[in-house]
């Protein structure tokens, strides 16, 4: 992946800007219709999907009381860590982006929600719906892309650092909400330049600090201590359970924008973007995964990224229906629509950070310099 | 000696405090509401028990509250929170059930007015067995502690329903009471067949008033239908029009003080001139309307506002006004505020009148 800007092939040079323009009008309208639709179902599907995950999370962890018992331990884990995928992806993400907010219930409100996770909801929010949303893939600004420690884009340089980024990434993978929360927190750059020393940063550490206690103390010393004499069982169990959330969450939230297919922008590019040009830089910017329903429900339905980043707000359960419409829209306009199943995006985004560990083999085409975006919308 | 804790509030207090560190980030309360959502020390809610139909537009939901219901007082009214078309509203009805019925039950009467979100949905399509959120009872049109031996009820359309509470309640019993009930035919006379039969006991004076064939009752006509009206205590309830009406006759003869009126909707007077409106907290901005009360902008934009009444009498959706300027639409008054201020604002029944910064 090299930024659009620098491409030989520039994959949306045949687009004018009244083009670009009509395609923002479509998004646009395809949005109005799915506000003026959104009523009692969609309030259903999310208050069943909350319900479902507290059923599950009450009666794995009863079941992982006698987790001593193999079949007990087997099934409360299972279970565990299925209440905990839903928790984050499906409901706590989908709550967290306002998705939900129209329902004017204070219950299930962005800003009265907490999530099974280490980082707090406010700080997530914030680098999540405020940085990562609007600069999405914007060499520079995003720094989901490669959270800023990989190098997963052949623009961004190169160090002897890098050698070592596919084992941070399976290390990130593991541990992936703690990986959110030092993210959130910019833990990296606030060290680097002493932003660690403000009373701003304090307060925020303290409260991811607070985060981790409470589900420390839920996760490994109360729920164990409960089970008895199944405390060490049961501290495996839900150590595993934290583990198999941490990694499906990664994998799917890897398969976003790491995929090949997916492009990425120079920083000149979004000064004076227009709401069209937003849009595109949405479409071509994220990736799906493709398969069945269970499976976009257990991604927070993030395997529709591109409907996602299109529509950041709209209830989750709509992406998947709206996904035909946005994907006749890509092909009216010669654009591509980057999908792929669950496995095969998953090797293309871990091939990517692998090849980039190593630095690029040569620079294609470094003097066809094409400002596309910027010059389509002007 | 003083004993400040009792053991087993205690007991209580810790046994909770475990179970959060198992539910964090959830409440036990919110595992408790999935099976007992009544139960005491829930959020208050109750569950529709049945609808009957009063007349062709009105209809009586009974309900049963939470255990945490407080009971409530003949005349007052209880706000309800329904979801209509998968949102929240929250809208005041007068009860009209008799205050510690031996089943716990409330009833409300409510009339759907022509494109009446909630009061079309309680009315039509609200089914027994549904959960709605509640507020305890509140309001202040009631009866003294002293029962006033002459009484006079002023009533039209649904403003029949909190006199209907104090009837029930057994005040006829006890006072001289003429009820004088605006509706547009002999059928749209909510408690119709329930007012004859208390007339014909001879309990109440009933005097009816069928505007589609006699017209709107003019005020000055009460000095023929009831000639010691001004001696009497006297509630009345009903529209704009009518209130407007009674307020300016008995203020006029200088015996307000015997006169009591509930209103349902707030009067516009004039229309704000809208604006930006920034949620400070929420960090939501929108542009509102100058005749739209801030509280259902913040509502329709999502975010999660304090609300009441909603006509401007219980401050329930008091809230700081940072900058700026608003409206109130009940009198065209302007309240600004400079950077730095904390005016207080009913948000239900101000409007925008330029950019304005709210603190929620």
């Amino acid at each position: 992946m090299t930024a659009i800007q620098n491409k030989a092939r520039n994959p949306i040079a045949h687009l004018s800007a009244e083009d670009i323009e009509i395609i923002g009008k479509e998004l646009d309208a395809i949005r109005d219709r799915v506000i003026a639709e959104r009523g009692e179902r969609d309030a259903r599907y999310i208050r069943k999907v909350i319900k479902t995950q507290r059923t599950l999370e009450i009666s794995s962890r009863a079941v992982l009381l006698f987790s001593l018992f193999p079949p007990a331990w087997i099934l409360g884990t299972a279970g565990l860590a299925v209440a905990k995928i839903l928790d984050n992806m499906e409901i706590g993400h989908n709550v967290l982006h306002g998705q939900w907010d129209w329902m004017r219930d204070p219950k299930i409100h962005s800003t009265t929600w907490d999530w099974d996770h280490v980082s707090p909801a406010d700080q997530w929010k914030h680098s999540h719906n405020e940085l990562h949303h609007r600069y999405t893939n914007v060499l520079g600004k995003d720094n989901d892309l490669g959270y800023g420690i990989m190098r997963v884009d052949e623009d961004q340089p190169w160090s002897k650092g890098h050698l070592g980024q596919p084992f941070y990434n399976l290390l990130n993978a593991c541990f992936f909400e703690y990986g959110i929360a030092a993210y959130d927190l910019e833990l990296g750059q606030n060290l680097k330049n002493g932003g660690h020393k403000t009373p701003e940063f304090r307060a925020r550490a303290r409260a991811v600090g607070r985060k981790i206690r409470r589900q420390v103390l839920k996760d490994y010393i109360v729920h164990p201590l409960l089970s008895g004499p199944s405390f060490l069982t049961t501290l495996a169990a839900t150590f595993t359970a934290n583990l198999i959330r941490n990694v499906w969450s990664h994998s799917v939230i890897m398969c976003g924008h790491f995929p090949s297919g997916v492009e990425t922008f120079e920083k000149t590019s979004i000064e004076g973007e227009t709401k069209g040009e937003w849009y595109l830089r949405q479409m071509l910017g994220s990736a799906n995964i493709s398969g069945s329903r269970l499976l976009h429900i257990m991604a927070g339905n993030l395997s529709h990224q591109i409907e996602h980043h299109l529509f950041p707000d709209l209830p989750s359960n709509r992406y998947r229906e709206i996904a035909p419409e946005v994907r006749a829209l890509f092909d009216r306009y010669g654009l591509k629509y980057t999908t792929g199943s669950l496995p095969k995006q998953v090797a293309s985004a871990w091939w990517k950070v692998i090849r980039l560990s190593f630095p690029n083999r040569r620079r294609k085409n470094a003097d066809s310099v094409t400002p596309a975006l910027v010059s389509a919308g002007a | 000696m003083t004993t400040t804790v009792r053991p087993k509030a205690s007991f209580r207090h810790r046994l909770l405090r475990l179970a959060e560190t198992v539910t964090t980030p959830v409440l036990p309360g919110d595992y408790l509401d999935m099976v007992a959502p009544l139960r005491a020390g829930a959020a208050l809610r109750g569950r529709i028990v049945a609808v009957r139909a009063e007349t062709r537009d009105a209809a009586t939901v009974v309900i049963q509250p939470g255990r945490g219901w407080r009971g409530h007082q003949p005349g007052q009214y209880v706000r309800l929170g329904v979801d209509v078309d998968g949102v929240r509203q929250w809208r005041a009805y007068s009860i009209t059930s008799v205050p510690g019925a031996t089943d716990r039950h409330i009833a409300i009467t409510v009339k759907a007015i022509p494109d009446g979100k909630v009061s079309n949905h309680l009315v039509r399509h609200i089914r027994p067995g549904t959960l709605v959120q509640l507020d305890q009872a509140q309001g202040d049109f009631v009866l003294p502690d002293t029962t006033p031996e002459r009484v006079l009820f002023l009533t039209a359309g649904s403003g029949i329903t909190p006199v209907m509470g104090m009837l029930r309640a057994g005040l006829p019993a006890r006072a001289d009471v003429v009820l004088v009930h605006s509706a547009p035919t002999r059928d749209d006379v909510i408690f119709g067949a329930e007012l004859r039969a208390l007339a014909e006991r001879g309990a109440l004076r009933l005097i009816e008033r069928h505007t589609d064939t006699d017209g709107q009752l003019g005020v000055p006509e009460l000095d023929d239908l009831v000639p010691d009206h001004a001696e009497r205590q006297t509630w009345a309830c009903g529209p704009v029009g009518l209130l407007d009406a009674v307020e300016a006759h008995w203020a006029a003869r200088g015996i307000a003080d015997r006169l009591h009126t509930e209103r349902f909707r707030p009067t516009v007077i004039s229309a704000g001139d809208g604006g930006t409106v920034t949620f400070t907290r929420a960090d939501v901005t929108i542009e509102a309307d100058g005749a739209t009360p801030i509280l259902d902008a913040g509502e329709n934009a999502g975010v999660l506002m304090p609300s009441g009444c909603r006509m401007g009498i219980c401050f329930g959706c008091v809230v700081p006004l940072r900058q700026g300027a608003v409206r109130d639409l009940r009198n065209g008054d302007l309240t600004t505020a400079v950077p730095g201020d904390g005016v207080l604002i009913q948000t239900c029944v101000s409007a925008a009148a330029g950019t304005c910064d709210i603190e929620l």
